[in-house]
């Protein structure tokens, strides 16, 4: 019975085009990592892009974000079009993103790597610091208050002090998640979020990419390999393969497309 | 300090973010610097106060600038000796230029130019990282040595290439030169190092600290959060350089009463960096404790033997010295590269659930 998941999907409503990828190239070398991909991410809709290994979604990631620069075509984000996005651009303009191999930063408490997450919302200047005192403080505590809230909903309270090199997996992933989400993005870039965990855990990581997706209307792209998991929370699904865009579509349409079919059971290329 | 963490609860994000989270740690702290500048000042002899806490101090100062820099930022630097060198010639420049100057100034000023020859030198660490960034700081170290022995300028042409630390009065105390009590040429050291060090652990706790470690722990996700790699890494070396200033302005103002260039050689740098290893990479308090183990070792070295009727050469203790410093030093590196710092965090999380450990 996916029919009633399919209904809900297309009730959901969304708003304008936020960011718009156009005729993007990437490519290292000789190889072409992505190859002419087009697509745009609403307002508010969760889209996954799935692919086989190698197909170029970390590095579409990475071009939304700014760590790659394409070799051509353009990004539109928030009504300003680009050749290409700059990384302090990017996350002082509410894009955040989490990492295949997970990217915290392992020598800090799972605190101060929420905190870090808040450095673009601390303005206050190096006196003020250096003294801890006055709007520095202030500044610190407001901060603190926000990033407990991110504690509160991920609900690893009890790991706050914890260095994280020291954590399990799934719970590093979830500690990065928090990270990004202290930046109070409108866009969340999430690149596999649910690899190698287990069946709880992936529970668990559904749910918050759900909630947050309902509760703060966050916009949410992600990379997934796991199909069921991909079919059950995203609104939308970009495939690609080889570099290309091969389906575009709700997630029923790319179940039923056939190039899709023919690219994850193998089936050779004809060009 | 055997006390117990457990059942201190923090009733509010204020009292949780502060520097001292224990009420004990801060009493500890309150209660060692009086000590320090009370009861010492009263019980230490001309020796212990100028021979060894003074020096020991003012590497500490050091220490704690290239633990910030190494330690907190990641970005390994060979060059102590010569931002240390900055500082020193520089004060003297400021000293003898502007007679009037409060001596606080000359050496904060001393610290601020070397702030800026740190990051000239710091430039090219956008490009280059580890080993070959090392090799530049060692760079800086040779070339700088090599212009403040060089120029005359920077010793106002004096015949002997070799200028006094000029006296200066703080407070109507004389406490620089040769001619300065040692008991206020320490407590003049002292207030330094307790602000300096106060200082440093607040930047490390706040946001430019995380901004650091950020780019310590993994510099491509900091960048993508926002924080900007070049800035970032230019105000770690700025902030190191300055500690490394005035701890090298302090050094020939207070302690050897001379300005020398080879004062500051590799060696210094060497040391000061073996303090930041055996202390604690990314530890206040393991700047403080590497200094100190570094300076207190040898004195103990040479007078242990004494305590068991043993009587050893001197070269054999100088050999075993070497040897010590060696082994602790691979020992750190490889065993605990958060060094004596997190021994004794280890030793502080095993009390706190003494005697029940589950
Ligand atoms: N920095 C880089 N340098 C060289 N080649 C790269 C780089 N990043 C990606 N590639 C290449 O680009 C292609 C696409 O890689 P990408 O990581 O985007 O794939 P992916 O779809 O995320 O795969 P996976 O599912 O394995 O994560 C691969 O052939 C990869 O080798
Ligand atoms: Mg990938």
């Amino acid at each position: 019975m996916a029919e009633p998941t399919g209904v809900e999907a297309s009730d959901r409503t969304f708003g304008e085009v936020v960011l718009k990828m156009d005729s993007i190239e990437v490519g290292f070398g000789g190889v072409t990592a992505i190859d002419n991909v087009s697509f745009d991410v609403r307002r508010g809709e969760i889209l996954a892009i799935i692919g086989p290994n190698g197909a170029g979604k970390s590095s579409m990631l990475n071009c939304i974000n700014g760590f790659y620069k394409p070799r051509s075509g353009s990004i539109t984000f928030k009504g300003k079009t680009m050749k290409a996005m700059d990384p302090h651009y990017a996350a002082s303009n509410g894009i955040a993103r989490t990492f295949q191999n997970i990217a915290l930063f392992r020598g800090m408490s799972t605190l101060d790597n929420l905190m870090t997450g808040r450095v673009l919302k601390m303005k206050k200047n190096f006196l003020w610091q250096c003294l801890y005192w006055g709007p520095a403080q202030k500044e610190e505590l407001e901060n603190r208050a926000y990033v407990e809230k991110v504690i509160d909903f991920l609900d690893i309270q009890a790991i706050r002090r914890t260095p994280v090199g020291r954590l399990p997996y799934g719970l590093q992933k979830r500690v990065e998640l928090g990270r990004a989400l202290a930046m109070e993005p409108d866009i969340l870039l999430l690149d596999e979020p649910m690899a190698g965990m287990n069946v709880e855990e992936k529970q668990d990581m559904s749910r918050f990419i759900l909630d947050l997706n309902e509760e703060f209307g966050t916009t949410i792209v992600l990379i997934e390999h796991d199909m069921g998991v991909v079919m059950d929370i995203s609104d939308r699904v970009v495939v690609l393969d080889y570099g290309r865009k091969i389906a575009d579509g709700t997630p029923a349409e790319v179940r039923a497309n056939k190039n899709v079919i023919d690219a994850y059971l193998g089936v050779p290329h004809e060009d | 300090m055997f006390y117990r963490e457990a059942g201190i609860f923090k009733t509010s994000y204020a009292a949780d973010q502060a520097l001292f989270r224990i009420p004990i740690d801060k009493l500890f702290v309150i209660g060692l610097i009086a000590f320090a500048f009370i009861v010492i000042p009263m019980i230490g002899n001309e020796y212990w106060l100028g021979s060894i806490l003074i020096p020991t101090l003012i590497l500490s100062i050091a220490a704690l600038g290239l633990n910030i820099l190494t330690g907190y930022c990641g970005q390994l630097s060979l060059g102590t000796g010569a931002f240390m060198a900055a500082g020193a010639f520089m004060a003297y420049k400021f000293a003898t230029n502007l007679e009037g100057m409060p001596i606080i100034l000359v050496i904060l000023l001393g610290g601020l130019s070397a702030a800026a020859i740190g990051v000239a030198f710091g430039l090219p660490s956008l490009r280059i990282k580890g080993f070959y960034l090392a090799v530049t700081t060692l760079a800086a170290q040779f070339f700088l040595l090599w212009l403040f022995q060089k120029v005359p300028w920077f010793v106002n042409y004096s015949m002997s290439g070799v200028p006094t630390a000029p006296p200066r009065e703080a407070f109507g105390f004389l406490v620089t030169g040769a001619e300065a009590s040692p008991t206020a040429r320490y407590i003049f050291v002292l207030g330094f190092t307790v602000v300096l060090g106060l200082l440093a652990s607040n930047l490390v706790r706040g946001r430019i600290g995380r901004m650091w470690m950020a780019i310590r722990d993994m510099d491509i996700a900091a960048e993508l959060i926002g924080i900007k790699p070049l800035q970032t890494k230019l105000s770690a070396f700025a902030v190191s350089s300055f500690y490394c200033g005035v701890a090298g302005a302090l050094w020939s103002f207070c302690y050897i009463n001379t300005v020398e260039a080879s004062a500051f050689d590799i060696n210094r740098s060497f040391t000061v960096l073996f303090m930041v290893i055996i202390g604690g990479l990314g530890s206040i308090l393991g700047a403080f404790l590497g200094a100190f183990f570094i300076f207190l070792l040898p004195i103990f070295l040479n007078s242990a033997p004494g305590w068991f009727g043993l009587s050893i050469a001197s070269e054999t203790i100088a050999h075993v010295e070497f040897m010590t410093f060696g082994a602790l030093i691979v020992f750190f590196l490889i065993v605990e590269p958060a060094g004596l710092a997190r021994l004794w965090g280890i030793t502080k999380e095993k009390l706190r659930l003494w005697p029940f450990p589950y």
